[in-house]
């Protein structure tokens, strides 16, 4: 029995060694998934930029229709790369709802002229509170909002091409 | 040139590190050839020489910003001063993982040429070991990090160092600290030589304490300043955050201070001897752990691990081979300890063993709270472990082990009687009552400090009484050691409480000529100017400060810096020192209408939570001084008596 305890640290160590182990082997998952996936959207309403009355609200989602939630602004970089791809998914029928984050009016309307407006509504976050809200970690960052207001998909970072086809689908089962 | 010359000394170490593992092992079996035996120690010494040879080629690389060494290039910068080029050397992995090896080297170099108290088996098994060790950590080095690399063409100018490491806290606590993790590899190939050659004896432990003792000032000093350090650069006005880093030098730092008690009492009783085997192995283990899983980033964020998969694995594979060995050894073998003398319930030895239960609970609990995350993520969840676990449940422990540490000292060994006790108890429970009486008048201050004011103050009397009835010049160094190490226990206690509870905080927003009051000081903004370093800009807010009382006024400059090599902002705070406590501001940059964000505390007495931990430092210095002479004076006298009992002639 005595012996059998002088076995205990050795034990101990091999189940963190192991952990370890385990740990190294997993594939790495560099982003953080909003825990607000599958939840309604949080009460909210913003102005368009330039300020004035609210023009979006968390009610505007629940008509039925899904719709991409686009966070982006006119200092972020890769919102720049994403603007081809925006457009094409406004020529595939998808209704862009956009959130200006922390931007000026000035701004955000120079950068529409440059790269295309793909937004049927435009709001602006001053204080990034609808971003928080959502569990967002970044710009840009495109949610899927079914027609019942829920938050159903998130993609995080910059759509590229080859994401097109795959918030087409998104947006198609959020619609079924 | 100078790159080659360091990446060949540091294959020659590896080389005689393997060497050295290879002699060992062969002269531990019956009728090996005695040169095996005697080869180890030149070869130990040699390798030292050659892992310091390397490091100090890395020293110089750094120091003329070599920028065809792809290192140089990726971590200095030709505009910084020179401390900071020089220290920029182990500001990195590929650096620091040198140093790490070279003490490791060097700390073996030195057993081999100095220790010559153990049976010369135990020492080829020591020595051995030490080899063993030294050569998983070469190869971790040449395969995975070289530190030497060239780059296919020198690159016109480095990318920086981060400007927090550009600091004078940062040039001495790696080093320190590693001394302190690395000395502990000492214990271990002692335990590990011991266990191999069936030598857990009174006389072993002897050997084993001073190097024990060593290690341990190291790791304390590393603590001190590291916990410093993080208080005045990260401008947070706290001195411990419970990250996994701290985590991972205070681990070993509990290891260590169990294994010095343990060790006294297998040197002075002969008891405990499987257990202090295992914190032997336990403490360098600790260091290892604290050292790689740490600083490889699994800990504080798996994906910093995952960028190279190849260091992550060989780093584990090196741990499941040194720490799981050793343990597996432990295992097979301390079954044939023999069990060391008993001892009463009520004795010194008694005492430190629930002090050793106590301490290895506190690394117990350190250790879950840091590896949680780990677990967590197995399932899926993903959290952080921080101090409302760490400060309540370490606080289970201990306040106990402080309790116990008040009257342990003053036990006899063997056994005791309760009765002897009876008068300190006393005075210890006046400190105690009275520190409470004189904290609850500050206020609702929280059952967590008013319990530290209570046991601080009894620490520092009882500290103390272990002296009484001694003639001071008579009273060996290591009883002073130890009096002094528990004094400045009590006394960063004391600090830790005081901070804690009486800490004065304002966060304002002022205009130059604006003032506010914190604690007993009015601070008044008297203007903001642009001031610039040698490789920095900063705006610096001139603060005067005064107490209520009058006195001298006290001008505090923090400053929020831009730093350009590389691009990063960063505050430097102001701490004005009084002997009663700190003033510390930190600038927050520009709000609207000219006016600046400012954050001021007014902390009582922190600086006993360093002072303290200095004292504790000196403790260990002179109790391990202590044990070096008494050592000397020893084996001086065994002399002289061999002497004079020569043969008489027939």
């Amino acid at each position: 029995m005595k012996r059998l305890w002088l076995f205990l640290p050795v034990a101990v160590f091999a189940l963190i060694a192991g952990a370890v182990a385990y740990q190294l082997t997993q594939p790495r998952d560099e982003f953080v998934r909003s825990a607000m996936i599958g939840q309604p959207l949080p009460s909210f309403s913003l102005p368009p930029p330039g300020g004035g009355p609210a023009t979006l609200s968390d009610a505007s989602f629940r008509d039925g229709r899904p719709r991409l939630l686009n966070f982006w602004a006119s200092w972020c970089l890769p919102c720049i790369a994403e603007a081809p791809q925006l457009e094409r998914l406004r020529g595939e029928g998808a209704v862009i709802v956009g959130v200006a984050i922390r931007d000026r009016p000035e701004d955000v309307a120079a950068f529409l002229q440059t790269h295309g407006n793909p937004y049927a509504v435009l709001a602006a976050d001053d204080i990034a509170e609808l971003q928080l809200a959502l569990g967002s970690s970044g710009l840009p960052e495109t949610f899927v909002i079914d027609g019942q207001g829920r938050i159903r998909y998130q993609h995080i970072g910059d759509i590229r091409a080859a994401d097109v086809p795959v918030l087409l689908d998104e947006l198609r089962k959020a619609g079924s | 040139m100078i790159a080659e010359i360091g990446l060949a000394a540091l294959w020659l170490a590896a080389a005689l590190a393997v060497f050295q593992l290879v002699a060992g092992g062969l002269s531990l079996r019956p009728g090996a050839p005695p040169v095996l035996g005697q080869s180890l120690r030149p070869l130990a010494v040699l390798q030292g020489g050659f892992a310091l040879l390397s490091f100090a080629a890395l020293l110089v690389l750094f120091a003329t910003t070599d920028l065809s060494v792809a290192l140089v290039a990726l971590n200095s910068h030709t505009a910084k001063p020179l401390l900071y080029k020089v220290t920029g050397a182990w500001g990195n992995h590929e650096g620091s993982m040198l140093l790490w090896v070279a003490t490791l080297a060097t700390s073996g170099a030195l057993i081999a040429a100095l220790e010559r108290r153990l049976p010369e088996r135990t020492m080829h098994a020591v020595l051995a070991a030490q080899g063993f060790v030294a050569s998983g950590f070469f190869a971790f080095l040449l395969f995975s990090s070289n530190p030497f690399t060239r780059l296919p063409m020198p690159a016109p100018e480095g990318v920086g160092l981060n400007p927090l490491l550009q600091d004078i806290g940062l040039a001495l606590h790696p080093p320190t600290l590693y001394l302190g993790y690395v000395g502990l590899s000492v214990a271990f190939s002692f335990a590990v030589g011991a266990l191999l050659t069936n030598a857990v004896t009174p006389q072993f432990a002897r050997v084993m304490r001073p190097w024990v003792l060593g290690a341990w000032v190291f790791l304390t000093l590393g603590i001190v300043a590291g916990s410093y350090w993080a208080y005045y650069e990260l401008g947070w006005g706290g001195w411990w955050f419970w990250d996994p880093v701290e985590n991972a030098s205070l681990m070993p730092w509990l290891a260590a201070t169990a294994l010095l008690h343990s060790v006294s009492v297998l040197a002075a009783r002969d008891a405990l001897r499987v257990w202090t085997i295992l914190l032997g192995v336990i403490a360098f283990s600790m260091s290892m752990v604290g050292t790689f899983l740490v600083r490889s980033g699994i800990l504080t964020s798996v994906h910093a691990f995952a960028v190279d998969p190849q260091r992550g694995a060989f780093i584990l594979a090196l741990l499941a081979l040194y720490i799981g060995g050793a343990l597996l050894l432990f295992a097979l073998r301390a079954g044939t300890i023999l069990e060391g003398k008993r001892f009463g319930l009520a004795s010194r030895e008694s005492a430190l063993v629930l002090n050793n239960i106590l301490l290895s609970a506190l690394l117990g609990i350190v250790l879950l709270g840091t590896l949680y995350p780990l677990f967590a993520e197995m399932v899926g969840a993903r959290v952080s472990v921080g101090p409302p676990y760490f400060n309540a449940v370490g606080a289970v422990f201990a306040l106990p082990m402080l309790a116990v540490m008040t009257i342990g000292p003053l036990l006899r060994w063997r056994s005791d009687t309760a009765r002897r006790l009876a008068r300190p108890l006393v005075a210890l429970s006046a400190a105690g009552l009275l520190a409470a009486v004189l904290a609850l008048l500050q206020g609702d201050i929280g059952l967590l400090p008013l319990s530290g004011f209570v046991l601080g103050a009894m620490l520092v009397v009882a500290s103390v009484l272990p002296l009484g009835g001694r003639s001071f010049r008579r009273t060996p160094l290591t009883v002073w050691g130890m009096v002094i190490a528990h004094f400045g226990i009590g006394v960063a206690l004391l600090g830790m409480a005081s901070d804690a509870a009486l800490t004065r905080e304002r966060l304002v927003a002022m205009a130059p000529g604006d003032a506010v009051t914190v604690g007993p000081w009015t601070v008044r903004l008297r203007e903001v100017m642009p001031v610039a370093g040698p490789n920095w800009t900063a705006t610096e807010v001139v603060l005067d400060a005064q107490t209520a009382a009058g006195g001298r006024t006290i001008t505090l400059r923090p400053q929020s810096r831009t730093f350009w090599a590389p691009v990063q902002q960063t505050t430097e705070s102001a701490l004005a020192s009084r002997w009663n406590g700190q003033l510390y501001a930190v600038s927050g940059g520009p709000v609207d209408g000219g006016r600046w964000q400012m954050r001021l505390w007014w902390k009582p007495f922190v600086t006993l939570i360093w002072l303290g931990g200095l004292l504790v430092a000196l403790g260990g210095a002179l109790s391990m001084a202590g044990h070096l002479r008494r050592d000397t004076v020893r084996r001086s006298a065994a002399r002289r008596i061999s002497r004079l009992a020569a043969p008489v002639p027939a």
